[in-house]
This record gives structure tokens, C-alpha cells and sequence, in this order.
């Protein structure tokens, strides 16, 4: 038998990528600390960075489950509903609960604990019902489990939405007055109602998201996480090779509803009010789309494309609500622009199908053609005919467009942002791609890839 | 019986519509294996067509327009979001489907500016009538009727005709079809037109009972409708339709069990249960795939489609 | 003789109406190389399948190092379905997981190639030392475990080296020509720990000389690692060459068993199967 050092191979991969991730981190926290104490805390930014925090770890949490361990489960919105009450009826402070709980006398639960155990138990409540769902829905294949998962999540809502659990929950009324991220804010002496002296209230909602992505991150790169990465690939094999499936879906199942469940709670950190009728479906399909957009089995992908699509949808996108006037000029140049648009889709369209079937690229040329036709007709009335109102912007627009923008994704990029790699996988290509650009600029090319000896090269 | 027929006579009538919905699920389910999620947002359009082209055309000639109009709308989502994913992993067709059902409510959302809109009386369906008693509009009554003619003529054509054998065919098996030659392109597309046609006709019964027509009116109806698809048995058509008639009836019972039980003594205070009707779909649904994944008429695979 | 590490008893595995395995009886002793040969069809994969837990036989039993593991008697409606014999022999219940079944120490390899597909070579060795972890999810999630870690990855790579795979050690394992990809499977099974290996047609789609290494990999791994290979194989030359014994199969039924000499020249194994191959080889 050969006796070599089973070493020498791993030897040669470089840790400078997991370096520069750590710096880029660390750098990452340092600057919204630094905004926050020099922003206006009113502004738009912090809001979409609470939120987006908030998003990208329920994000990562989905992406655990149906990312890694395959299973296509819908119930995210139940269990973020659960993280979110149970969150807020521990910490609204003994005071205010009568006037919280109105119509229930003040409510039974008379006890206050501190944010961080609450958000805890939230997670682990979550986890306890994921644990008692999961025993019989776990068993069904891919779309029954995401239509029961779907299931479960209404009747989560409409149990903490009945009036007879009111004295806990508060039925139908809204849970507010707990301490949100505002409340993370440090104020000189401790005193609530003094000046704040350092802002921490984004800082600390990074922080909550940053510490359980963390967990997320290294639990799939540990032998657990493999094992979840088998079972996604082919559930026959991962059974043959050893992995109990049923032990390590529900693992996967339950915690990600844990981390959901603190997500959940987060959120009613960000929105300082909970209402179990704003925990539908829809949240969850949002959630989903942000997961695909950054790329199914991504963490990387899930929590950019989190802050960029709470981003979009709240702050960029939000000129698209409003109603607009053009200037004259302002009006030449947004038709020239959208005949650029025009132009440039259409010769993509163009290009694409260039090697298509003839019966596809005719049918193809033949829709764009007409299309063409048809905006061009249209921009052409509105410059001499229309008026000077920017169309088609109005309440509303914002939430076509961007549903135009996620089916794009979907159809045509559906690998998302990211793929499956995670940063450090995205700066080794990069280091790679420069290695390879400078060896060609000094006229030695192809040599950069074996100086790496990490993932194999495209 | 005075105190739980009103409720029996609107669980048919629901149950009704939801049918008419869930057989647009069974059906694409059965020869895509998708779970259409936009299926209920093609019923919520339907309505808001109506609610438009109503505005400035008479009734007779808004019917049939809206049936084409929502008819070409699922054939052109069939066409642009879901057969462009035919080889790609069911997740991502499933994600698909969920795109279009986020779309189509923004849609609806920007069109309508949010405003809840008033859904047109359709006169014939409008009308009060009594029976055993009990005041209800001819719509309630309308509908089982028409969903059993509309399933009859359904199954006859699934039966007897060559489009229906083929969809049979692609039914049980997509690979060998496509071997034998059968186009599964025009199956397909021929499974979302009726689909949405009875979408169609679901939309005018359930909005004439209910009269407003908002973004999201169709999720509920939509997840309902295939809850019952899946209790009947996915693919099979009569099971669509009991599972539907009995999630219709359940629903209705639960929303009228309070007054119910207290109108007959047996308590003496409202438990609240109404906010269960919807959960109470849910609930079976879970117990259903738990003890029977297959649904009740699953096994049978004549009646497959 | 030496002692029995597997022992299948009168298994009769029947789908419907459909009796895939019929009365099967094998024994399998330690340290041998057994194979299961057969023409397509007659039920030497479904046997896999009933030892390894992928399927409940629908009567029979199977024992591992004495033990009884697996064992199945008729119920519901195959009680009046049942075609096999021993009906009433079995009345208790085994029907263990494949997991619990390789945690036992049998690891197999599949006919249809089935690697986790978005893994590298080696994260497929690796990932199949998840069972034999001593680590508890806390600690694999906190990275506690850096040193079981450490030594479950020298292993993978150790049986890599073994299996001549290191130089591949980084690619996707669905790049792989065939030949490799089948290697690839016997690492990882080789990676739980197993007592006994059952191999599924190891040697499909590897052309003569990758056979040839094949065979003296077998035969080399039964003795260093002290392992019991039971096998199903079309390549003769391989079979006749390495096997201790053999089983022949024929429409789910034993039609004869012995050392290799004795099955080449057995009439009914002749006739049912191996006639062509005799006339080749004389």
C-alpha cells in the first residue's frame, strides 16, 4: 500500500479568501456603526438596514431548509409569527399591559423578561411546534410537504388570531409597546426619555442577524451540514451511506424554524406592532423569492439579496409610486432613454436566438417585431399627442416592477445571484480571474490556476 | 334545521366554485405535477375583468369576453412562465408559479389602486329566492347545478374524445407520450384553457355571492380549491369536486357552528370558532396527507387526467 | 468452516401480483467473496434491496453476525396475495431503515451510479463518514470537533489514496468517466465502516483492463481490511476469478450454488445462462 502524507493535498489551499471575508465583515459593522452615529437616525437607510437584517436571516433560514437540505417547506410566515408573538408577550414591560391587553383584563402572562431571552424563546417555541409538525408532514414528498408547511402556517395565524386565546395573545388586536430596535439606542444614565448618546439600534439588529447567520454558516460546513447536503442530492444513497433521513430532516426543519422564529421576532422588534394578520403567505413567498434571487444553497446570496430587495421594494423603487411631471427637455430624454431600453432588449432578444430553431427564431422576431412596433407607436403619441405627465408611474408601480424584475430572475437567471458560492468561494474566483489577468498582461498566461489549489477551475 | 340550512345552502354554493377551481388544479397537476399556485389569482382576474369591461358593455356580451380573456390569460402564463421550465427541477417551476401569482396580484393591485371593486349584478343570478324558508340569492342554487353539468361534459370529453386520451395519456406517462408523438405542447396549453374557462365560470358564481372583488381575493379560494384536489385525490376529477363539496360545506358549518350551538342551547356563549373556517381547510388537508397521501379517490387511476 | 456474517432466509420479496424473489436462502461466511450472478431480471438487485432495508421482504428473514435484523410475514392485503411458500413460518416484525442497516456494518454500492451529484470527490467519501461521527450536533455546529474532523478527513483521503482517486480529489464526482465513478462508490461505502460489502455490479461500463485492476482491488481490500464481499456481477472473467462461491438466480429463484467450477459446469446454470459463455470459452 502507498504511504504518502494524505496531507499534502489539502496543504495547498490558501486561507486568504476566509481572510479578506473576515475584513470585509468586520469592516461591514464598523461602517454602520460609524452611519449610525453620523446619519440622521429618521432616515430611510436604517429603516431598509433593520429590515433587511431582519429578512436576510429568516432568508438564510429558509435557504438551510429548502437550500441545503432540499425540502421545499412553505410554513416560514408561521413560524416568524410564532418567534413574533411569543418575543413580544414576554417583554412588554407590566405596565403598559392593560392598556396593551384592552379587552382581556391586562392578559395572564405577567411577567416581563429581558429582549435577548425573549427573542430566544421564540426561536424555541418555534422549534417545538416545527418539532410536533414535523412528525407527520416530514414524510411527504416535495409538494405536499410545501403545501401542508403552507397549511400550517394558516392555522398558526388563525389560532393566534382566536378570541379565546385572547387573554394570552390578544386575539385579533395588535401586541405593541415592547421594546423595538429604537430601544437599543443607549441613553445617557439609563433613562429612557434621555437623549440618546450612542446609537446602537441598527448595530444591534446586524448583530442579532450577524450571530445566528453565523451559526447557519457553520453548521452546513460542519459534518452536519454535509449530511443535509446528501440528503439533498439523493435521499437513497445519503439513507444507504448511514444518515438517518428522518433525524436529520427534522434537525433541518427544526432549526431553521428556530432561526425563523428569532427572525420573527426581529421583525416585531422592526415593526413595534404584531398583528398575526399581516403573517400570510405572501410574506413567505417574498421570502422565498429573496432566497431564489440570491441563489438556492447561498447563504452569501441570501443575505445580499435580502437588503437588496427590502432596498428595492421600500427606498429605491419608491419614486415609481409617485406621480410625476416632465419638463419638455425632461420628456425628450426619457423617450430617447426608453427607446434606448427598447433598442438594447430587443437586440438582446435578437442575439439569443440567433441559433435557435428557424420555426422558434421566426415566432420570436415575428412578437418582438410587433412589440417594437407597438411602444415605439406609443411613444411616438406621447410626444406630440400626450401630455406632460411621466405614464404609467403611479400607486402601485413599484410592486409590478419588481414583480417583473423577480419573474425575470426566475425565468432566465435561475441560478440567482450567487449560485451555490458563498464569499469566499466569489473572492478565490476573483483572486483567480486577477492572477490570470496579470500573468496574461506580463505575457505568461494560463498559469494562475494552479497557484491555487482550491475548487477546480472553469 | 331552520338554524343550519342557510349555512348548508352556502357551503354547496361554495363548494360549488371551489369544484369548478379545483379541477384547474387536478388537471395541471396531474399532467405537470405542478402546484399552480397562480391558478386562484386567473379566478381573482376573471373578476376584475368583469368588474371592468361591465363598466361600459352590456352583460350578455361581457360574459363570453370574459370567459376568452381569462381562457387566453392562462394560456399565455402557461406559455411564458412555465413551459420554458419543462426540464428544469419542479422546485423551480413551483417558484415560478409562485412569481406569477406575486405578479398578477401587483398587477391587479396598481390597476385596481387598491380600491376594493364592486363586482356587477348579473341579474338572473342576483335575484332573492326561498327555499325551505330560507332567503337566498338564485346563484347558491345556480351553481351545483352547473358545476355537475360542467363536470359531466368535462369527464365525457376526457372519455370519449382524442384530445381527452391524449391528456390521459400525458397523464400517466409524460415521457412515453412525447414518444409516441402526442404534441404535449397543445395537451398542456389545452389543460390550462380549461382550467381557466372553468376559473372563469367559478369567478362569476362566487362574486356574484360575494360582490367585492380585491388583489388578493383569490388566494383563499385558490389554496381552498386545492386543498380539495388534494383531498379528493390529485388527478382525479369526481374527487375534485366532493373534496370541494365537502371543504365548502365543513367551511360554512364552522362560520355558522357559534350561532348554531347557541340557537340549539347546547351553549350559552360564542366560542369564536369562526376564525377556524379557514384553518379548518388546512387541518384536513394535514390529516389527509398524513393518513391518506393518495386522497380519497387517488388509487383509481382510470379517472387520472 | 468458518463463521456466517450474513444469512438471507427463505426471502420472498412480491410487488402486486409480481414475485421478484422467491424462497431465497444465501449464506455468506466471513471473509469470503460470494457473488449473485443471473440473467437481467432475476431479482439479484431486489435481493440488495431486501438486505440493505430499501425494501421489507414480504416474508422472511435476515441475519447479520447471528443476529436476526430483518424479518417480515405477509399482512393486509398481500395475505391473500401471497404466492410464496413458508406462509406462517415468520410472525414478528423487523423492518429496519438502510441506515440502521449500514450503522450494523453492510455497505453497499448501486447498479445505477448514485453519487451526491453537487459534491466533490472527496466530500463524497467524506460525507459518508457522518454516520461513524462521535461529535453531537452542538458541537459539529460550534466546531468543537476539530479534531474528529481532522481525522475523518485524513480517512477520506487515506481511502481515496487506496482507491487511486487522489488525483481527482477536488473535481465534481459526476465528472468522472464511469470507471472512476464506480470506485468512487466502493470509497464511500468502504468510509462507513463496513463488515460486509455488497457490491452491485461493480464492474459495469469499465473496459478490460480497468476489470483486471478491479478484480485485484477486490480481492486486495477483502484482506487488508478483512472484509466479506457478497457481489452481483456480469463479467465472468472476474466472477469465476475471485469468487469463493457462487449464487445463481433465475426468475427470482436459486437454481444452483457451489464454488465456481462446480456452477461453470452445473447443466440448469448452462442452460438458463451461462451456455453462451461456455461456447466462448472453449
Amino acid at each position: 500500500m502507498k504511504t504518502s502524507s494524505p496531507l499534502s493535498k489539502q496543504a495547498a489551499r490558501s486561507r486568504v479568501p476566509e481572510i479578506i471575508t473576515g475584513c470585509i465583515i468586520v469592516a461591514i459593522y464598523l461602517l454602520v456603526f460609524v452611519l449610525e452615529q453620523v446619519v440622521s437616525p429618521g432616515s430611510m437607510l436604517f429603516s431598509v438596514l433593520k429590515k433587511g437584517a431582519t429578512y436576510a436571516l429568516v432568508a438564510a433560514s429558509m435557504n438551510l431548509l429548502n437550500g441545503f437540505t432540499g425540502l421545499f417547506s412553505l410554513g416560514q410566515a408561521g413560524f416568524m409569527l410564532i418567534g413574533a408573538y411569543v418575543y413580544s408577550i414576554f417583554t412588554i414591560p407590566v405596565e403598559v399591559r392593560h392598556s396593551v391587553y384592552q379587552y382581556y383584563d391586562g392578559g395572564i402572562i405577567q411577567h416581563t423578561l429581558p429582549f435577548f431571552i425573549a427573542l430566544i424563546l421564540g426561536g424555541i417555541v418555534a422549534a417545538i411546534f416545527a418539532w410536533l409538525i414535523g412528525l407527520p408532514v416530514l414524510r411527504l414528498k416535495s409538494d405536499y410537504l410545501a403545501i401542508a408547511t403552507l397549511g400550517f402556517a394558516e392555522i398558526i395565524r388563525a389560532i393566534f388570531q382566536w378570541g379565546f386565546l385572547g387573554p394570552i395573545t390578544n386575539g385579533s388586536n395588535a401586541l405593541r409597546l415592547f421594546p423595538n430596535f429604537d430601544s437599543m439606542n443607549i441613553r445617557q444614565g439609563g433613562d429612557p426619555s434621555a437623549p440618546v448618546s450612542i446609537y446602537f439600534s441598527t448595530t444591534s439588529a446586524f448583530i442579532i442577524a450577524g450571530i445566528c447567520i453565523a451559526l447557519i454558516f457553520m453548521l452546513v460546513n460542519s459534518t452536519y451540514g454535509r449530511a443535509f447536503k446528501a440528503i439533498r442530492d439523493d435521499e437513497v444513497s445519503a439513507e444507504a451511506m448511514g444518515i438517518n433521513l428522518a433525524r436529520h430532516k427534522m434537525l433541518s426543519f427544526v432549526i431553521s424554524s428556530f432561526f425563523a422564529g428569532i427572525g420573527g421576532g426581529m421583525l416585531a422588534m422592526f415593526m413595534s406592532t404584531v398583528q398575526a394578520k399581516n403573517f400570510t403567505s405572501g410574506m413567505t413567498y417574498e421570502i422565498l423569492l429573496i432566497v431564489v434571487i440570491g441563489g438556492i444553497g447561498s447563504l452569501t446570496g441570501s443575505i445580499f439579496s435580502a437588503f437588496l430587495f427590502v432596498a428595492c421594494s421600500e427606498w429605491w423603487l419608491r419614486f415609481l409610486d409617485n406621480e410625476m411631471f416632465l419638463t419638455p427637455p425632461a420628456k425628450i430624454q426619457f423617450i430617447v432613454v426608453a427607446i434606448a431600453i427598447i433598442a438594447a432588449i430587443s437586440l438582446l432578444t435578437y442575439f439569443r436566438n440567433r441559433h435557435a430553431s428557424p420555426k422558434k427564431r421566426k415566432r420570436v422576431y415575428l412578437l418582438t417585431g410587433i412589440a417594437d412596433v407597438l411602444l415605439l407607436g406609443w411613444l411616438l403619441w406621447f410626444q406630440f399627442m400626450g401630455g406632460y405627465q411621466m405614464p404609467l408611474l403611479r400607486n402601485g408601480f413599484r410592486s409590478v416592477v419588481f414583480a417583473v424584475v423577480i419573474m425575470t430572475v426566475v425565468l432566465f437567471f435561475s441560478r440567482g445571484i450567487m449560485g451555490t458560492k458563498e464569499l469566499p468561494d466569489l473572492i478565490r474566483d476573483i483572486g483567480r480571474s486577477g492572477q490570470n489577468l496579470y500573468h496574461w498582461l506580463c505575457g505568461k498566461r494560463g498559469t494562475g490556476k494552479s497557484l491555487k489549489g482550491g475548487a477546480n477551475d472553469v | 334545521m331552520q338554524t343550519v340550512l342557510p349555512y348548508l345552502l352556502s357551503g354547496i354554493s361554495v363548494g360549488g366554485q371551489y369544484a369548478l377551481i379545483a379541477i384547474g388544479y387536478t388537471m395541471v397537476y396531474g399532467i405537470l405535477r405542478l402546484i399552480n399556485f397562480a391558478h386562484g389569482d386567473v379566478f381573482m382576474v376573471a373578476g376584475l375583468v368583469m368588474v371592468y369591461l361591465s363598466a361600459s358593455l352590456p352583460i350578455y356580451v361581457v360574459i363570453p369576453l370574459v370567459l376568452a380573456i381569462t381562457v387566453t390569460i392562462g394560456f399565455i402564463i402557461e406559455r411564458a412562465a412555465y413551459s420554458p421550465l419543462r426540464s428544469a427541477p419542479r422546485m423551480s417551476i413551483m417558484i415560478s408559479a409562485i412569481g406569477v401569482s406575486y405578479l398578477l396580484q401587483n398587477l391587479a393591485l396598481y390597476i385596481t389602486g387598491g380600491m376594493n371593486q364592486m363586482y356587477p349584478n348579473i341579474p338572473f343570478f342576483t335575484e332573492s329566492v326561498s327555499i325551505f324558508g330560507a332567503t337566498t340569492k338564485r346563484v347558491t342554487l345556480v351553481t351545483p347545478i352547473l358545476t355537475v353539468v360542467l363536470v359531466v361534459v368535462l369527464v365525457w370529453l376526457i372519455k370519449n374524445t382524442k384530445i381527452g386520451m391524449a391528456m390521459r395519456s400525458v397523464a400517466t406517462d409524460y415521457e412515453t407520450s412525447q414518444l409516441m408523438g402526442i404534441k404535449i405542447n397543445s395537451v398542456i396549453s389545452f389543460t390550462f384553457i380549461i382550467g381557466s374557462f372553468l376559473a372563469a365560470v367559478a369567478s362569476l358564481l362566487y362574486f356574484s355571492n360575494y360582490t367585492t372583488v380585491i388583489p388578493t381575493s383569490g388566494a383563499m379560494p385558490g389554496l381552498k380549491a386545492f386543498v380539495a384536489a388534494v383531498f379528493g385525490g390529485i388527478g382525479s376529477i369526481p374527487g375534485a369536486v366532493i373534496g370541494a363539496f365537502t371543504i365548502g360545506i365543513c367551511e360554512n358549518l364552522i362560520k355558522g357552528l357559534d350561532s348554531i350551538l347557541i340557537q340549539t342551547g347546547i351553549i350559552q356563549q360564542g366560542l369564536g370558532l369562526t376564525t377556524f373556517s379557514d384553518a379548518f381547510t388546512f387541518a384536513l388537508l394535514i390529516v389527509i396527507l398524513v393518513v391518506k397521501p393518495t386522497g380519497i379517490f387517488g388509487e383509481k387511476v382510470t379517472d387520472k387526467v | 468452516m468458518s463463521e456466517s456474517i450474513l444469512r438471507v432466509e427463505n426471502v420472498t420479496m412480491q410487488f402486486g401480483g409480481v414475485v421478484a424473489v422467491d424462497n431465497l436462502s444465501i449464506e455468506v461466511n466471513k471473509g469470503e467473496i460470494v457473488s449473485i450472478i443471473g440473467p437481467n431480471g432475476a431479482g439479484k438487485t431486489t435481493c440488495f434491496n431486501v438486505i440493505t432495508g430499501v425494501y421489507a421482504p414480504t416474508n422472511g428473514a435476515v441475519y447479520f453476525a447471528d443476529e436476526k435484523v430483518i424479518e417480515n410475514h405477509p399482512q393486509g392485503k398481500m395475505k391473500t396475495m401471497y404466492k410464496g411458500q413458508n406462509a406462517g413460518k415468520y410472525t414478528s416484525v423487523a423492518t429496519p431503515t438502510p441506515d440502521r442497516i449500514t450503522n450494523l456494518g453492510i455497505a453497499r454500492t448501486f447498479q445505477n451510479i448514485r453519487l451526491w451529484k453537487s459534491q466533490t470527490v472527496f466530500e463524497n467519501v467524506l460525507i459518508a463518514k457522518h454516520m461513524r461521527r462521535s461529535s453531537n450536533l452542538i458541537t459539529a455546529a460550534l466546531h468543537l470537533n476539530a479534531k474528529e474532523e481532522r481525522a475523518m478527513r485524513d480517512e477520506a483521503d487515506h481511502l481515496l489514496e487506496i482507491l487511486n482517486l487522489q488525483d481527482v480529489r477536488n473535481e465534481p464526482a459526476t465528472s468522472l468517466p464511469y470507471g472512476q465513478q464506480r470506485r468512487l462508490e466502493i470509497a464511500r461505502a468502504m468510509a462507513t465502516h463496513p463488515k460486509l460489502l455488497l457490491l452491485d455490479e461493480p464492474a459495469a461500463g469499465m473496459n478490460p483492463q480497468e476489470t483486471k485492476e478491479l478484480t485485484e482491488f477486490i480481492a486486495r481490500i477483502r484482506d487488508e481490511f478483512g472484509l466479506t464481499i457478497l457481489m452481483i456481477e456480469h463479467h465472468m472473467d472476474l466472477v469465476m476469478d475471485i469468487s469463493d462461491r457462487i449464487y445463481v438466480l433465475d426468475f427470482g429463484r436459486p437454481i444452483a450454488q457451489g464454488i465456481p467450477s462446480e456452477v461453470q459446469n452445473n447443466p440448469d446454470v448452462i442452460a438458463a445462462y451461462l451456455g453462451v459463455e461456455e461456447e466462448e470459452d472453449a
